[in-house]
């Protein structure tokens, strides 16, 4: 066994916070997380004295809009990065909707290089590829040379497949490629362009809605073509308890499909719209409390694997309209672990659902690297100061994305540090 | 009385009480608007933008008219006559208009919350002519000014409000601004012009219309656009003249001296029947009329609120 260059003394893990425990790592790898004060320290070992932190395993962000290339003033990659290494993520996921589209091999390489030129120590990233050429969902991208370049999954995201025949051969294809497929599931010929769930809040304000069946429709087809095929899918930002309740009868079937949901579902509902407030404008919609309450659940039994941002970053001036003109999207990476941190402190999440939706699932569903603190693992890793306090201002944001409805609002818990491979990302 | 309110963007930001001195404020005007000579120099030397994103012959005019009775200058801009043409942001359009130091604009636009979103952003009176499927206020008021002149007031009484309540403005607005006065409100239109939560509203719904107009004191038809057959929410324009057009025939169910009403341009055979339109249970053309004394006590509470505030 080689010595630890890197020892981390008395940070608690989020599961058992009353047993403070030593972190010792080499070479970007784990060696041994042990009850503290039970090991020497090695001399020459670099030691990080985090009593009072939380030892959380690096947070994987698989949905994340990173806008480069085409849309800079939105985000860059090195900006997008930084937010992510500010929030706590160690992998993250970009999705294929940028200008041009990542549906060609040449686009993921510069995404990649750009990512290694401004961010060597990490966060790393994983770009997404097109499902579809352009994501006109007309025909499939060219999904072993994405896969060779580098993405980690393929995505609509955005422009959803409406053609199912077309879904499925692209279902097909990737499962080939042991690839998995992320879909955004809405039916786009349900209340095309809708900015706010169908209900109380659309009604009086005047707003076109978007009704939660929109969204289990699809959901419902991706299922039952899992479960057909026998090929996996990944459901993005699921927002509803119609779409859960179809979820959960999925995988009591057997369907292997896996789900995700974002911080501010679990935290807002429609009524953060009122006053036209663009910033919680946001696709799928924000819904009901019932919703939410349906989606906490689904976590907590494992309906819902994973949490993501679905950090879509805009500029001031573009949320800067009416409502309907607005483009949807809520800057997130930054906010994400504090919020649902907050749901952990106030008992509405479980410290382990937590750590398994941020840290664990994603990485295990994706095949990226992944860290359960045993021997071998890679030293991804984060400190994290449960009980500081922060506002969220736009001058707090690392990422170009100012557009949250959390603005101003204080948050509880700070990433203090952030190790990929052993490396402080921050 | 000190008129609190900077802005009108909604009927939902008044009182009964305010609603009640708007009318009373109408009154006055209409005796203004019967002399000879028709103007008086309340408003003099103070400038009114109408800023007309979105179509608009009545309302336009009225306000028009209404300004210039007051002596106030009013200037007009339309989106085709506009930089919005031009790609420049709304928030860019108002700005600019402010610098030019206007004392109000009253704005009509397609998006709902647009008027809300020029108020946030201006230090002028804002007035809202009409912003996408949310507010009418102003139309509201003079709808309520038009009954109120023939009933006394309208409480107590029963108003149907018949057609494509979803994509409706003066209907969001009336619902609440009759109720607020003390009447009762009833909805009839086919499901899919209807929002989905309007249970939340609670109000009757009705989809038969000679169920719905049985007892009440007057309907008031809203505009059918032909977008929403080719949108798919009716089979075709003369499926749905059967079911809702409001004809002399489906009145006599309603109350004793029943009336009718409608915001216009009214689209003849489709949502009234011609005969109808043109009968003296018809209020249509009275509420052009209020339509201007209404405007010109908004214009005056609005424009000269902060002279009376010292």
């Amino acid at each position: 066994m080689s010595q630890a260059d890197l020892v981390v003394r008395g940070a608690a893990l989020a599961e058992s916070p009353q047993a403070p425990v030593d972190l010792f790592a080499a070479k970007g790898r784990i060696l041994a997380l042990v009850p503290a004060g039970t090991r020497p320290v090695p001399e020459g070992a670099k030691v990080v004295e985090a009593e009072g932190m939380l030892l959380l395993p690096g947070l994987t962000d698989v949905h994340v809009h990173l806008r480069e290339p085409g849309q800079e003033w939105k985000e860059t990659i090195a900006t997008g990065l930084s937010a992510a290494a500010k929030g706590g993520f160690v992998n993250v996921m970009c999705m294929a909707n940028t200008d041009p589209v990542n549906d060609q091999a040449s686009i993921t390489e510069t995404m990649l290089d750009k990512a290694a030129k401004s961010h060597p120590r990490g966060p790393r990233l994983f770009p997404v590829g097109a499902l579809t050429l352009g994501l006109e969902g007309k025909s499939l991208a060219p999904l072993e040379e994405l896969r060779a370049a580098g993405c980690k999954a393929y995505s609509n995201d955005g422009r959803p497949v409406a053609d199912s025949e077309l879904f499925r051969r692209a279902l097909e294809y990737a499962s080939d490629l042991g690839i998995p497929v992320i879909d955004h599931c809405e039916d786009p010929y349900l209340a095309p362009g809708a900015g706010v769930n169908e209900g109380e809040v659309s009604a009086r304000l005047g707003l076109r809605g978007a009704p939660a069946c929109g969204e289990a429709i699809q959901v419902a087809r991706d299922c039952l073509l899992a479960q057909y095929l026998g090929v996996p899918i990944h459901l993005a930002h699921i927002s509803s308890k119609m779409s859960v309740d179809v979820i959960r009868e999925a995988k009591a079937k057997g369907a292997p499909v896996t789900a995700e949901t974002c911080p501010h579902y679990l935290i807002l509902t429609e009524e953060a719209c009122e006053d036209y407030d663009t910033a919680a404008k946001v696709n799928p919609p924000l819904r009901t409390r019932a919703d939410q309450q349906a989606l906490l659940a689904a976590l907590e039994d494992g309906t819902i694997d994973v949490l993501a941002t679905d950090h879509a970053p805009h500029a001031s001036h573009e949320k800067e309209t009416p409502f309907d003109e607005a483009p949807n999207g809520i800057s997130g990476l930054e906010t994400a672990l504090s919020v649902t941190w907050e749901l952990v402190a106030r008992g509405e999440l479980s410290a382990r659902t937590l750590v398994s939706a941020w840290c664990v699932r994603p990485a295990e569903i994706f095949a990226l690297p992944l860290n359960r603190f045993q021997e071998g693992d890679p030293a991804d890793f984060i400190l994290f100061d449960p009980s500081a306090r922060w506002t969220v201002t736009p001058k707090a944001l690392a990422s170009k994305g100012k557009n949250t409805p959390l603005m101003g609002r204080e948050l509880t818990g700070v990433v203090r540090a952030a190790y990929v491979a052993g490396k402080n990302a921050l | 009385m000190t008129w609190p309110h900077k802005d009108l963007l909604d009927v939902t930001q008044l009182s009964k009480a305010d609603a009640l001195e708007i009318l009373r404020a109408a009154k006055s005007f209409q005796e203004i608007n019967s002399r000879p000579v028709k103007k008086v120099p309340i408003l003099k030397g103070k400038s009114v933008v109408l800023f007309f994103a979105e179509p608009s012959t009545r309302t336009k005019t009225s306000f028009d008219v209404a300004g210039k009775r007051l002596s106030a200058d009013t200037f007009s801009l339309q989106k085709s006559g506009s930089s919005l043409v031009k790609g420049e942001s709304l928030k860019d359009t108002v700005l600019t208009l402010q610098a030019m130091k206007p004392d109000g604009i009253v704005m009509r636009h397609n998006m709902s919350g647009a008027a809300q979103f020029i108020a946030e952003r201006l230090d002028c009176a804002v007035i809202n002519a009409g912003d996408g499927w949310h507010a009418h206020p102003t139309q509201a008021l003079l709808d309520a000014f038009t009954l109120t002149e023939r009933w006394g007031s309208v409480e107590g009484k029963t108003v149907l409000i018949l057609g494509d309540i979803t994509h409706s403005r003066v209907a969001r607005s009336n619902v609440h601004l009759l109720r607020l006065l003390g009447a009762k409100v009833r909805l009839c239109a086919p499901k899919t012009l209807l929002p989905h939560a309007v249970s939340t509203w609670n109000v009757p719904v009705y989809s038969e219309l000679d169920e719905a107009v049985r007892g009440v004191d007057a309907v008031m038809c809203l505009r059918l656009q032909l977008e929403r057959q080719q949108a798919g929410l009716l089979p075709d324009v003369r499926e749905y003249s059967r079911r809702f057009c409001m004809t002399t025939a489906r009145l006599a169910k309603a109350a004793r001296n029943a009336l009718v009403l409608h915001p216009g341009p009214i689209n003849r055979g489709w949502e009234i029947a011609s005969d109808l339109a043109d009968a003296p249970e018809s209020l249509i053309l009275d509420q052009v009329s209020s339509g201007v004394d209404v405007r010109m006590a908004l214009l005056h509470l609005y424009l000269t609120r902060k002279e009376r505030k010292e």
